[in-house]
């Protein structure tokens, strides 16, 4: 089943063009893994999903991005009931400074959740499954921040589990953090991806071959930024690329 | 790299001159507080305290209650800042999260323009249209009332507090506002739910800066409030005249005889402005200076 598809996805900032005629299928609940050199469109095209892009003034997104078969670039799409469906991590973790349960809270309340007892169990749920809970069940009120790195991340997801969206894209959910904690993420992914359709940009190959089912490989050329060259099962890409610039840059020739 | 001795005793001259001009600005501040306690402090010495906190202020009769023109300052500070603080924070979070960039490079300078206009022109458009509108819409026998001057003040604070609060706004970073946005807050909840709450120390600060502000203004206050030392007490008291600490010093001191015990009890009412005044302030430094912005949510 096919969660998220795209047909001739172009996008530009204002007159700069950032992804070109990008045509895929994103499988529903299964990890996909965008890799490429950085530069060529990875977070654009995660940003297309779930339409943060909007909020960088003067881009323009042409195509379609059809989620369960609705375009969600159709006019009458509710852009915040579609962010609600396609929750996101970002790159660097971004929990808001305020306490742990404060931040799991944030969107069930947006949503008009306020018993104090119902929230306790979304918070709590949702941090069991952030893996979490544990490390953080004995003082609910603690700053966000005073949190390792590593922990903030697993609250951020925390934060969008919270939320039960049916997709989360994870921005290079690992860059910022250390290898052990970047495992524990992975393994998250991994038991999230039972419930969840994932999809992350990644520049570790490593990564994506070890934690990913599918893997799409983009690539810029001199004239067109943001070219899906290639997107298939993580093991057939990885050992057995269709493409000549796929197999060059997993072996490390180039980017 | 050498350089001939010339253009470093220039740049030792030049270097000499600005550490003596801060130095001396400090040793004014210094200068100015010391000359305050010297004529203020014989006024604790030559009125009974009880008399000199006492709640009647009538210098010719030897009474020298500064009560109700402490609590007269503070009756139309803060409603002054009740009614300014929405306001500022209002005005700040428009100009920085909604408004399109044209319109805030409009209001930007106009808030601005606002900040510069001088009180007693204020003060003149208080009495002249504020007052009346005050009168007629609240029955009230004159319009030179404790609201009318909270008005006027509000007004005065507001530019402090927008300007202020619009830098704590802008110190939020845009990682909050994404995580809110893609969370499916709207747009309006990820700035009240998210931005103000992570700004909070920061308007906090644009309150009391604003309070230190609308505190010490004597003239616009002077000319609204009617002037009336009595204790403002009681449910209507916004609508009677008041009179404060600034407008006492600033009507009497010219008036009174030199080294009179009056004399030295508005210097007293002086010492106590600045030291209100002065906790004002250091408490706007310590949430401006406090390590990490803690914030919260709603
Ligand atoms: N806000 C922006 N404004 C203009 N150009 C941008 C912006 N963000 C990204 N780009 C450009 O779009 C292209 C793709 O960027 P990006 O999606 O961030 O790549 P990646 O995530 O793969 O490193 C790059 O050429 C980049 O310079
Ligand atoms: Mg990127």
């Amino acid at each position: 089943m096919d969660k998220i598809k795209t047909e001739h996805l172009y996008f530009y900032y204002g007159r700069k063009q950032a992804l070109w005629d990008i045509n895929i299928a994103i499988p529903e609940r299964h990890i996909t893994a965008l890799i490429g050199p950085s530069g060529c469109g990875k977070s654009t095209f995660l940003r297309c999903l779930n339409r943060m892009n909007d909020t960088i003034p003067r881009t323009r997104a042409e195509g379609k991005v059809l989620l369960d078969g609705q375009d969600i670039y159709s006019p009458d799409t509710n852009v915040v009931e579609l962010r609600r469906r396609v929750g996101m991590v970002f790159q660097r973790p971004n929990p808001f400074p305020a306490s742990v349960f404060d931040n799991v809270a944030f969107g069930p309340r947006v949503l008009g959740l306020y018993s104090r007892a119902e929230l306790a169990d979304v918070v709590e749920e949702s941090l069991r499954s952030a893996g979490l809970w544990d490390e953080v069940k004995d003082n609910l009120g603690q700053d966000a921040l005073s949190l390792s790195l590593g922990q903030q991340q697993r609250l951020c997801i925390a934060r969008v589990v919270a939320v039960k969206p049916e997709v989360i894209l994870m921005d290079e959910p690992c860059s910022a953090l250390d290898p052990i904690a970047t495992l524990k993420i992975e393994d998250l992914m991994r038991a999230l991806s039972t419930e969840y359709t994932i999809v992350i940009v990644t520049h570790n190959m490593q990564q994506a071959a070890r934690a990913s089912d599918f893997t799409a490989f983009m690539l810029s050329d001199a004239e067109r930024t943001g070219q899906l060259i290639e997107f298939g099962p993580t093991a057939d890409v990885f050992t057995r690329p269709r493409d000549k610039r796929t197999e060059d840059y997993i072996t490390g020739r180039f980017g | 790299m050498r350089q001939t001795p010339r253009v470093r005793w220039g740049e030792f001259a030049i270097e000499s001159l600005i550490r003596v001009i801060g130095f001396s600005t400090v040793g004014f501040v210094i200068i100015i507080f010391l000359f305050l306690l010297r004529e203020g402090l014989p006024a604790f010495a030559q009125i009974d305290l009880d008399n000199l906190f006492g709640t009647r202020w009538y210098p010719t009769f030897d009474l020298f209650g500064t009560l109700p023109l402490i609590l007269g300052s503070a009756l139309i500070t803060i409603t002054a800042i009740v009614i300014a603080l929405p306001l500022g924070v209002a005005t700040a979070v428009f100009i920085r999260e909604v408004a399109p960039n044209w319109a805030r490079e409009i209001l930007k300078p106009m808030i601005e323009v606002l900040a510069g206009i001088p009180s007693v022109v204020l003060g003149f458009f208080g009495m002249t249209l504020v007052a009346p509108i005050v009168r007629e819409t609240f029955g009230a026998p004159t319009g030179l009332v404790a609201f009318t001057g909270a008005l006027i003040l509000a007004y005065m604070s507001l530019p402090t507090i927008i300007s202020v609060a619009e830098d704590a706004l802008d110190a939020v970073p845009k990682l909050y506002r994404d995580a809110g946005l893609a969370m499916g807050a709207t747009q309006w909840q990820t700035i009240w739910r998210v931005v103000v709450p992570a700004a909070r120390s920061g308007i906090l600060t644009a309150v009391m800066l604003g309070m230190g502000r609308a505190i010490g203004e004597t003239m616009a206050v002077m000319m609204v409030t009617g002037n009336a030392a009595r204790m403002p007490l009681g449910l209507d008291a916004l609508f009677r005249p008041v009179r404060t600490m600034t407008a006492t010093i600033a009507a009497e001191m010219g008036e009174v005889a030199h080294g009179s015990v009056h004399y030295h009890a508005l210097f007293a009412i002086g010492i106590i402005l600045f030291v209100i005044t002065f906790l004002i302030n250091l408490a706007a430094a310590s949430t401006m200076f406090r390590k990490r912005r803690r914030g919260g949510l709603r």
